[in-house]
């Protein structure tokens, strides 16, 4: 876990961002995709894949090795099999670094960067980290920061070999909600809420069938994203309701697919982008949520508030309003909490209630709604940077056959759930 | 054991903060914690309250174990070994009648998977985990 939110925009009242439009983004990178790592080649590990995102990143800035005087990650890269004995290779694969995640010395010392002043392997997960990363910048803890994010998935059914679930016992605050069958991670929670969701607004889960289709629709026109490489076909109506049920209402297609696979991203000031090869993408501003409910589980009203919230927080951040935001990327990671999203900040107008009927239209990236244009997790695999290189692609103009036809000047991407998320305001121009 | 065919729950491990709750629960008795200066009821327990900020003022107070259902689904592939064998199996969130902000899990002894009734109301029972702590349930009132 990480201990220092003193960099956090989490709280209202915080005024505007005070580096607005003076960072940006101007590389990404991303790295082949597979399922699950295979345990032997090395290249396609987490600190091979990672070291091609990297590269990647670096080439799509026209920056050198030597440029980079930041390195930001983060060790949740959710590799959370158990896989014991491990294999152990030569060096540099001879410990956990580079196998289940892949720390900022590691990539130094593999890239050979001899420029580094700022190094941070305890970022949180994307989300949060993006905003911790134009903040460094911002402050100038470094100039040119080389962000990345690693999703590990090894052997194994997931979530089936986490110890606590195969625990007789149930230590620490996990006794308040082991005993009932209530398992870790967002899923239990954010499906409570979805049911009071449809209680609340007379809505039901076949609601979710537009946008799921939608995502997989995005996502193969995603060329590197796990459907178009793996699953390169369209899911009918049909095959989403008769999915496998997960829990019910939830079924497989709700969920986003495990998948190994890195992406990284260049911040640095919008001083130096003025002469990089792309067009920079500036941060108007960052804001995170990282609260909880106020009892055992979350409810309805407090999502909905955090929500809220983290719009206020946003809006008056940037500057922004509902009305200026042209991309909107937030995550979708179980498709039945992505709607907390796009009602909090009234994309497009959409109010409480009204985004199962938002669906139901014309939410194409030919469309006046394109909604996570990016195809989402969805519809590329559970690698949650998409979320942030597809707004990137559209402000460039760069996102070929998913390339918006409305205005795309403005972008907002997020994740993960709406009580804990950070958010990232992108433009194309610096105010 | 269980009233629920097959369920062999997880036990609570205590530690200092909770141990006046499960010492409680052991008595048939719920217990939370009421900030006396908010008059404000925690569950789980907690440091300090989540209103005024304050550990001081947290004393333990006895509630009625009255509540209602609020919302529920049915676990059929669970990733928790004792629960792989009670499948499918109910989790209901049940709110407390005292202070509805305050929310209980639930496996609804007595009642069918899936066959649950939202907004009814449900009284507070005991049940044994793996170890012979007891936990709160919550059964449909007859
Ligand atoms: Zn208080």
């Amino acid at each position: 876990m990480v201990s220092n939110t003193g960099w956090m925009r989490n709280r209202e009242g915080m005024g505007v961002w005070e580096h607005r439009g003076k960072v940006a983004l101007v590389g990404w990178g991303q790295s082949h995709m597979d399922r699950r790592w295979d345990g032997v080649a090395l290249d396609r590990s987490c600190g091979g894949l990672t070291k091609e995102a990297c590269l990647k990143a670096i080439a799509d800035a026209g920056l050198s090795l030597d440029d980079i005087d930041g390195l930001i990650t983060s060790p949740e890269t959710r590799a959370e099999q158990t896989w014991a004995p491990r294999p152990y290779f030569d060096p540099p694969y001879d410990t956990e670094d580079g196998l289940t995640k892949t720390s900022a010395e590691w990539i130094q010392r593999e890239l050979g960067l001899k420029n580094v002043k700022y190094f941070n392997s305890d970022a949180p997960y994307i989300g949060p980290m993006m905003g911790l990363a134009a903040q460094a910048v911002g402050d100038g803890l470094c100039e040119t920061a080389l962000v990345w994010y690693p999703m590990v998935n090894l052997e194994g059914r997931y979530g089936h070999n986490n110890p606590q679930n195969n625990n007789q016992e149930a230590p620490g605050a996990s006794a308040f909600t082991l005993p009932w069958g209530y398992q870790n991670g967002a899923m239990f929670n954010n499906l409570v809420v979805f049911q009071q969701y449809c209680q609340k607004y007379g809505k039901s889960h076949d609601g979710l069938a537009p946008l799921c289709l939608n995502l997989r629709r995005n996502g193969l026109m995603t060329p590197w994203g796990y459907y178009a490489l793996y699953e390169p076909y369209q899911l009918t109506r049909e095959d989403y309701l008769n999915g496998r049920v997960i829990e019910e209402p939830l079924v497989i297609y709700d969920c986003d697919r495990p998948v190994n696979t890195c992406a990284a991203f260049i911040f640095t000031t919008a001083e130096r982008a003025k002469d990089l090869r792309q067009k920079p993408v500036y941060v108007l501003n960052h804001a995170q949520n990282n609260g909880t409910g106020r009892s055992t589980m979350a409810t309805l009203e407090e999502h909905q508030e955090a929500v809220a919230s983290l719009a206020r927080k946003m809006w008056e951040g940037s500057g922004l309003g509902p009305d200026d935001v042209d991309i909107f990327n937030p995550y979708d990671g179980y498709l039945t909490f992505t709607q907390q999203f796009l009602e909090g900040f009234q994309w497009h107008g959409v109010k409480w209630g009204e985004a199962h009927d938002f669906y139901a239209e014309d939410i194409r990236v030919e469309g006046p709604h394109p909604f996570l244009s990016s195809g989402g997790n969805n519809g590329t695999g559970r690698n949650r940077a998409v979320l942030f290189s597809d707004s990137i692609e559209q402000l460039r103009g760069t996102a070929g056959p998913r390339q918006v036809t409305v205005r795309a000047e403005t972008a907002l991407a997020g994740c993960n759930t709406p009580d804990s998320c950070g958010f990232l305001m992108m433009s194309k121009h610096p105010s | 054991m269980s009233t629920i065919p097959g369920l062999e729950r997880p036990a609570p491990v205590p530690n200092e903060l909770t141990q006046p709750f499960w010492d409680a629960c052991n008595e048939r008795r719920l217990v939370l914690q009421n900030c006396t200066s908010c008059e404000r009821l925690h569950y789980p327990p907690t440091q300090r309250c989540n209103r005024c900020g304050s550990g001081d003022n947290l004393q333990w107070q006895e509630v009625e174990g009255k509540g209602h259902i609020d919302v529920y689904m049915v676990i059929r592939d669970s990733r928790i070994r004792g629960f792989r064998s009670a499948q499918p199996i109910n989790f209901a969130v049940i709110t407390l009648d005292e202070d509805p902000g305050i929310n209980f899990l639930s496996n609804l002894p007595g009642t069918p998977p899936g066959e649950v009734p939202v907004g009814a109301p449900v009284e507070l029972i005991f049940e044994e985990t793996s170890n012979g702590q007891l936990v709160h349930e919550w059964q449909v009132v007859a």
